[in-house]
């Protein structure tokens, strides 16, 4: 069918900022579909509010508005564009909810605009749990039996016709408190009845429980026509129970028959033409190990995390038809781009195995809880291709960047035999690792199977793993021994550590002996016909297919796993510099293995390696292509760590020297470059030990910054008051000794500046400052950040510049730094330099309008920054006022303590921008998710250091008209300063008390800031979790609270009596 | 212990030896499916030649009691990047090695068999020997090279005589080419009383048995090389509906009058996209053929293209304008593969029931 000649414009919704559960994986998608729409000569206006985001590059799409992406902004966008249709099913849930916001509030209609893909009552159809029972019962596709009860004789009348396992779901408790498995009637009696008090409604949903299932997915897409396909099917190594997103999940599956794949296939086909979907679809499907009997789980009637997997593990690029065919397109008359020669309606043939495993947020929040479940934890993930299953799970381990290199883990190895066995029972994020050693210690894989329910297919892979660690162990030096382990994705570390060798040892060997990999094409078709996509990953086999061309190269390596301190933005910035190595004419090769990002969409380089982000792996590439040279800058720390070993083994670096970057990492000779530049810092040293520690603290006074060096995301660090707190810090946080010394450094209590720059060695631009809200002390990536300094005066913006521009050329930068100040009074200090491309590299290009990673780039390949037209110093200021507001995922991860400090806690962020500070600042908090309410209640409990302080907010919130609420010991300092407060019982008094108040919605903010060592810090937690889980805000620095009081002073009108005396006089 | 595959043009493979030991030859073709291996290897269309799964990792499953195709495996060799020594299936009964060393048929694994399948589809079908390493590649190369093929497939896998497989409807005669046992499940899951013949049967002996219906089955090797086939076909034209799949589609279509021809490599696997050109709808296919129906020698035939391969334009269905008889080239059973072309088999019961009514009238 031809495309639709009646639309000509069409907004896509993204997906928003970056958050457990909604990550790089919608930008991929939206990038591909506003891209591809472009192609089919549509107008397309995009709206999101992650500024970190290629899809929000104004090359994208025809117009791109950066607005919080609710109902309020997205109408008066629909109203000022009118758009003749909407694509909603790029942008995740956000984008899929927000549709259907919109259609109920009747803005759809009123503008005429039509949703396209998927029609709002199938969306419904499937969202709906209720509606989407009845659909199924209707296609006769079997959801698993499910009764609401109220007693526990309703409970034994559902298990009488279902037996045993049984779920209980108490009906609206947190987190699904009071719930559980229920396999006899014991546990039946004890968790129903518990589950039934738990719940305000005395109200249980009882569910057959297919814990232990095969979790199975089909990735299926349909056209107009009603012409449909299965993209690819992925079998998740963790059986159900655990959220598919937290899953080990291979493609294709392994395990399935022929007979037990079709009859999936068939189900998730009927599924897709049931709803009438148009575009692409995921179905999670449930297979009873032992028979043919299976269960829908869920449809998701979108694009997802899972199709971008598919996209990278198949190379169909699910998204960018699935928008062609949103408008009108069919399967049969569009190409495959990966061929180029035959048609997109086919099933792609894998010859490979793809693995993939999740990256968890856990060695950030040591606190939270690590076991997983149905609610999912995982904030990134990593992918691997392998020619074996071995290889491509040793490929996945290695790329997770967690410090290890093999299925072997500290932890896992010292570990008693009942420790294991708890950890594999219960799964956490660690459980690969304890199985691999629980077949270390001799533990059967029945046994295995028997703790974990995890297919004996998997099991005995991995036992192959651990057997050839015993073969490589008894022949040490044996070729053939070493030639069979890397067929089985040995890393050289692994094989070095049984050899006593070193990992260069290793891999000289192999190159004196030949065995090295070869590189093989992604082709979506099992080489059945030629293809020119330039995608490949390595294995160890016979025919390398990846032909270098006589065009020199750069390799740019990405920034892997999306983690906290390390999100998209590294990958917005590592696509920039691709696209820029290729304009100034070189190939541009990328590693990375992260699937779902843009920089993994093999149309985005020349050519994609998706490879481990290891010295080995990437030295393999380097062997093969030859580069120019390699680029560090952009991929993050991942990145950057890899930069010494890979100069060690003789590959060029571009931009900044190593020596230069190490001058700017390394503590001391950072420090020496300072003091030569006469630019100062907080006083500091480094301590290799805990005394040395404990001295140097004394010497520069308490307060000090705390933290181990080189360290992501202010990892592990801290502001401690007192040598106690110092000394337990030493003793709990960090591993000190001479190889991770520790840094202690004085805190200066002022503002934290940001700034970015671009240096060519000899001119500096600095497209732009920014302000943070939170004083220093808040991690930068925590921080609400302005653009431009509001507070700032000029002088101070000056000796900014200056530092910033001395700095650049004293670390002899070439490409990007970007420097942190604080700044108290009228001093300036740094606190770090980093040199590299940051986290608010987007952010400031695009509302500069400095494309900076474009510009460091052709500045690393030897390009004059002033040829460009660029000179020395701050770019003229933008008008207008920008904000970038941070956001959490707090909710979904439990445990995890959510106040401010100098440790990153947030997965994304978001942009608002307007005319004023406070508007803008509106935006921002409005995306990134904060309700603000123009009147309502404030509940305050702050530490002592704080309360004078809070005493100036209370009133201002009160003047507003705001009730306050505290509890006793603010409530006193706000009497005593006359302001009407209510006092709030704490939490181990009698209801109502503060949680009572929290749960039942009578505050609509909360303040709390955190005390040390006074107040339990359990109760602190337990009120800033309440909020949190209540979906409250809780603002834990006393600057956001201003920040906020200052929006709402701006929305509301204070009432102030007339003053008496005016009109006698 | 390692066993190399040597093929025509010289090249070799060595890799490691399952299954039985014997040294073989056949014709060397790749399947890309992912799943359904116990399947291929007991499609008698595979008779003769050594079957290169594309998929690294074959015998995940095992093999079980289900899954035959045929009484007995024809493939002559089976070559994989990694056959699985511990299956997991709750079905699995035993090892691909252990089936493949009952049924004596060498298997070669261990080999890089994307860089073969590169070179099939560079090359064409090659003509490939598993053998041990004693053997010098060049000398096999020019033996393979002077070899001549068996031109007997279809008589080596047919049934030797006639039997039946009861139902209570419509009365379906089966011609067995090489027939997989999916074809005859599905007529019975249909309740048609099917009554399978031999590849010979004439014409008197099909219609001595007053069919409802004729099926022709898919079957191994040339068309050309069965010409009583396509005589009796030409014999029960018009009298009686007609289905065929695979080489019962090709000997159709030369019974019609209209031509072959073998194929640069083929399609086998179980994603085929096919183009059914009178309703514009394309369902994915399991495909398993070495030789084509083509386009240009149905001028002059009273056949139709119904169906056509998306990615090549193959002639993948026909149906005759004049009389009840159409036929496919890839595989409505699927078994393995997508079931998406699964309702052919209703249409052909429709068409049955169709022509039986006009009979009705005619009788009147």
């Amino acid at each position: 069918m031809p495309k639709r000649r009646d639309i000509e414009t069409i907004l896509v919704i993204g997906s928003g900022p970056i958050v457990i559960g909604q990550a790089a994986e919608f930008d991929y998608a939206g990038t591909q579909a506003c891209l591809a729409l472009k192609e089919e000569g549509y107008k397309v206006i995009l709206v999101n509010s992650n500024p970190a985001t290629i899809m929000t590059d104004t090359e994208i799409a025809d117009k791109v508005y950066m607005e919080p992406l609710t109902l309020e902004f997205v109408a008066r966008i629909i109203r000022k564009e009118r758009p003749d249709a909407i694509l909603p099913t790029l942008g995740g849930q956000t984008g899929l909810n927000l549709a259907v916001e919109l259609a109920k509030a009747g803005v759809l209609e009123e503008c005429g605009v039509e949703i396209l893909g998927t029609k709002l009552e199938a969306i419904e159809k499937a969202e709906d749990r209720e509606q989407f029972r009845a659909l199924m019962n209707e296609l006769g596709e079997p959801v698993p039996e499910s009764a609401i009860i109220h007693s526990l004789e309703e409970a034994y009348a559902f298990v009488e016709q279902i037996g045993y396992p049984v779920i209980v779901r108490p009906a609206f408790t947190l987190g699904g408190t009071g719930g559980g498995i229920c396999t006899n009637e014991q546990e039946l009696i004890d968790i129903v009845s518990t589950g039934l008090k738990m719940s305000p409604v005395h109200q249980c949903l009882l569910e057959r429980s297919i814990a232990g299932y095969k979790e199975i997915e089909y990735e299926v897409m349909r056209d107009a026509n009603d012409n449909a396909i299965v993209v690819c099917n992925m079998e998740n190594i963790d059986p159900v129970g655990i959220h598919t997103g937290d899953s080990i999940v291979v493609a294709p599956s392994q395990t399935l028959s022929d007979r037990e794949y079709q009859l999936l296939r068939n189900a998730s086909l009927n599924i897709i033409r049931a709803l009438g979907i148009e575009g692409g679809c995921n179905v999670q499907l449930a297979l009873d190990p032992d028979s043919f009997r299976y269960y829908v789980i869920e449809v998701n009637p979108r694009v997802s995390r899972s199709s971008a997997l598919a996209s990278k593990a198949t190379g169909y690029p699910i998204a960018k038809l699935a928008a062609k065919i949103a408008i009108g397109l069919t399967l049969d008359e569009m190409i495959n781009p990966v061929t180029g020669k035959t048609y997109a309606c086919f099933e792609p043939a894998l010859d490979y195995v793809v693995t993939k495993i999740p990256r968890f947020p856990f060695d950030k929040f040591e606190s939270a809880n690590r076991r997983l479940g149905t609610q999912m934890k995982a904030t990134g993930e990593v992918m691997a291709i392998g020619r074996t299953f071995e290889e491509s799970l040793l490929k996945a381990v290695r790329s997770l960047e967690i410090g290890v290199h093999h299925l072997a883990l500290k932890e896992a190895d010292t570990a008693t035999d009942d420790v294991i066995e708890k950890r594999i029972r219960k799964a956490g994020d660690e459980r690969l690792f304890y199985i691999a050693e629980a077949l270390r210690r001799g533990v059967t894989v029945d046994t295995l199977h028997e703790w974990s329910q995890i297919d004996r297919f998997f099991l005995h892979k991995i036992e192959t793993i651990i057997e050839m660690e015993t073969v490589l162990k008894n022949r040490p030096g044996d070729l053939d021994a070493l030639r069979k382990a890397k067929a089985l994705g040995f890393s050289d570390a692994a094989v070095a550590a049984l050899w006593n060798k070193t990992e260069r040892d290793i891999y000289a060997l192999r190159r004196q002996e030949g065995i090295v990999p070869v590189y093989k094409m992604v082709d979506t078709c099992a080489a059945e016909f030629t293809s020119e996509t330039p995608y490949y990953y390595s294995t160890y086999e016979e025919e390398n297919e990846s032909i270098v061309t006589e065009t020199p190269s750069v390799i740019v390596l990405g920034s892997g796993p999306i983690r906290i301190g390390q999100g998209i933005e590294f990958d917005y910035a590592t696509v920039h510099c691709v696209w820029a190595i290729k304009q100034a004419g070189y190939e541009a090769i990328i590693i990375n293995n992260n699937p779902e990002t843009v920089s993994t969409d093999f149309s985005t380089s020349d050519k994609l390696y998706f490879e481990p982000l290891t010295a080995e792996d990437v030295m393999h590439v380097i062997d093969l292509e030859k580069p120019v040279g390699v680029i560090v800058q952009f991929g993050g720390q991942t990145a950057i760590n890899l930069a010494a070993e890979l100069e060690a083994r003789g590959v060029r670096l571009l931009g900044t020297t190593l020596e230069d970057l190490d001058r700017a990492e390394d503590r001391d000779k950072f420090e020496q470059a300072l003091s030569e530049l006469g630019i100062p810092k907080p006083a500091g040293k480094t301590a290799v030990s805990v005394e040395e520690a404990v001295a140097i603290a004394e010497e520069i006074g308490y307060p000090v910054l705390v933290r181990p060096s080189y360290v992501l995301g202010g990892r592990a660090m801290e502001i401690v008051y007192n040598r106690e707190e110092l000394l337990h810090y030493m003793e709990h946080a960090v591993r000190v000794n001479p190889q991770h010394p520790v840094l202690v450094d004085r805190y200066i209590t002022g503002k934290e500046v940001e700034v970015d720059a671009i240096s060519d060695g000899e001119t500096v631009v600095i497209p732009g400052i920014m302000e943070h809200i939170e004083r220093a002390g808040v991690h930068s990536g925590d921080s609400i950040a302005v653009y431009p300094p509001q507070t700032l005066s000029a002088e101070v913006i000056d000796q900014i510049a200056d530092d910033t521009i001395r700095l650049a050329r004293g670390l002899r930068i070439v490409g990007l730094l970007n420097i942190q100040f604080v700044v108290s009074g009228s001093d300036v200090y740094v606190l770090e330099v980093n040199p590299r491309s940051s986290r608010t590299v987007p952010f400031l290009s695009k509302i500069t309008g400095v494309p900076m990673a474009n510009l460091a780039t052709k500045a690393i390949l030897g390009a004059k920054l002033a040829e460009m037209g660029y000179e020395t110093g701050v770019r003229p200021v933008r008008p207008g006022v920008y904000v970038k507001v941070p956001v959490f995922s707090f909710a979904k991860l439990r445990n995890v303590d959510i106040s401010l400090g100098p440790e990153m806690k947030s997965t994304g962020e978001v942009i608002g921008k307007d005319v004023t500070f406070e508007k803008a600042l509106y935006k921002g908090l409005v995306a990134s998710g904060i309700h603000i309410q123009p009147h309502g209640a404030v509940l305050l409990t702050v530490a002592d250091k704080d309360k004078e302080e809070a005493v100036e907010l209370a009133r201002r919130f009160a003047d507003i008209g705001y009730q306050l609420l505290a509890t006793n010991g603010t409530a006193e300092t706000l009497k005593a300063a006359g302001i009407p407060v209510t006092v709030v019982n704490k939490i181990h008094s009698a209801s109502p008390n503060i949680l009572d108040v929290i749960r039942q919605g009578k505050a609509q903010v909360v303040i709390n800031t955190l005390t040390k060592g006074k107040q339990p810090e359990s109760d602190g937690f337990r009120i800033r979790r309440e909020a949190v889980e209540n979906g409250i805000p809780c603002l834990t620095s006393l600057d956001t609270a201003r920040a906020m009081l200052q929006v709402l002073e701006s929305m509301t009108f204070s009432t102030t009596a007339m003053t008496e005396g005016l009109v006698r006089s | 212990m390692k066993r190399q595959l040597i093929l025509e043009d010289g090249s070799f493979f060595v890799g490691e030896a399952f299954g039985s030991l014997k040294d073989t030859t056949g014709e060397v073709v790749f399947n890309t499916g992912m799943t359904g291996y116990q399947e291929i290897l007991t499609d008698p269309s595979y008779c003769g030649q050594i079957v290169t799964m594309t998929y690294p990792l074959i015998g995940n499953y095992g093999i079980n009691r289900d899954d035959f195709e045929a009484i007995r495996p024809y493939v002559h060799g089976f070559i994989v990047k990694e056959a699985c020594v511990k299956p997991s299936n709750w079905r699995g009964e035993m090892t691909l090695d252990d089936y493949l060393k009952e049924k004596d048929i060498p298997g070669l694994a261990g080999i890089d068999t994307r860089k073969l399948t590169r070179l099939i589809r560079q090359y064409g079908t090659l003509k490939g020997m598993i053998c041990g390493l004693d053997v010098h590649p060049a000398e096999a190369a020019a033996h393979l090279r002077a070899m001549e093929w068996p031109r007997d497939q279809v008589r080596r896998v047919s049934t030797k005589s006639a039997y039946p497989s009861p139902g209570r409807g419509e009365r379906v005669v089966l011609i067995d080419f090489g027939m997989k046992h999916g074809i005859l499940r599905e007529l019975n899951k249909r309740h048609c009383d099917v009554i399978v013949l031999p590849y010979n049967a004439t014409v008197e002996e099909v219609l001595s048995w007053h069919p409802d219906g004729v099926m022709l089955s898919n079957g191994p090797g040339d068309p050309k090389d069965v010409p009583e086939a396509i005589d009796m076909i030409r014999g029960i034209l018009g009298k009686v509906p007609l289905f065929g799949i695979c080489l019962g589609h090709q000997l159709f279509a030369l019974a019609c009058g209209a031509n072959t021809e073998k194929l640069k490599f083929g399609h086998r696997g179980s994603n085929h996209p096919v183009k059914d050109l009178r309703t514009g709808k394309v369902a994915i296919t399991a495909q398993n053929h070495g030789y084509a129906v083509t386009h240009e020698s149905l001028a002059g035939t009273r056949l139709e293209v119904t169906h056509v391969a998306l990615n090549d334009g193959t002639v993948e269905g026909l149906r005759h304008l004049d009389f009840p008889a159409f036929t496919v080239q890839y595989h409505p059973e699927a078994s393995p593969g997508p079931e998406d072309a699964n309702p052919l088999f209703d249409e052909f019961l429709a068409l049955i029931r169709e022509f039986n009514k006009k009979g009705e009238v005619i009788h009147a």
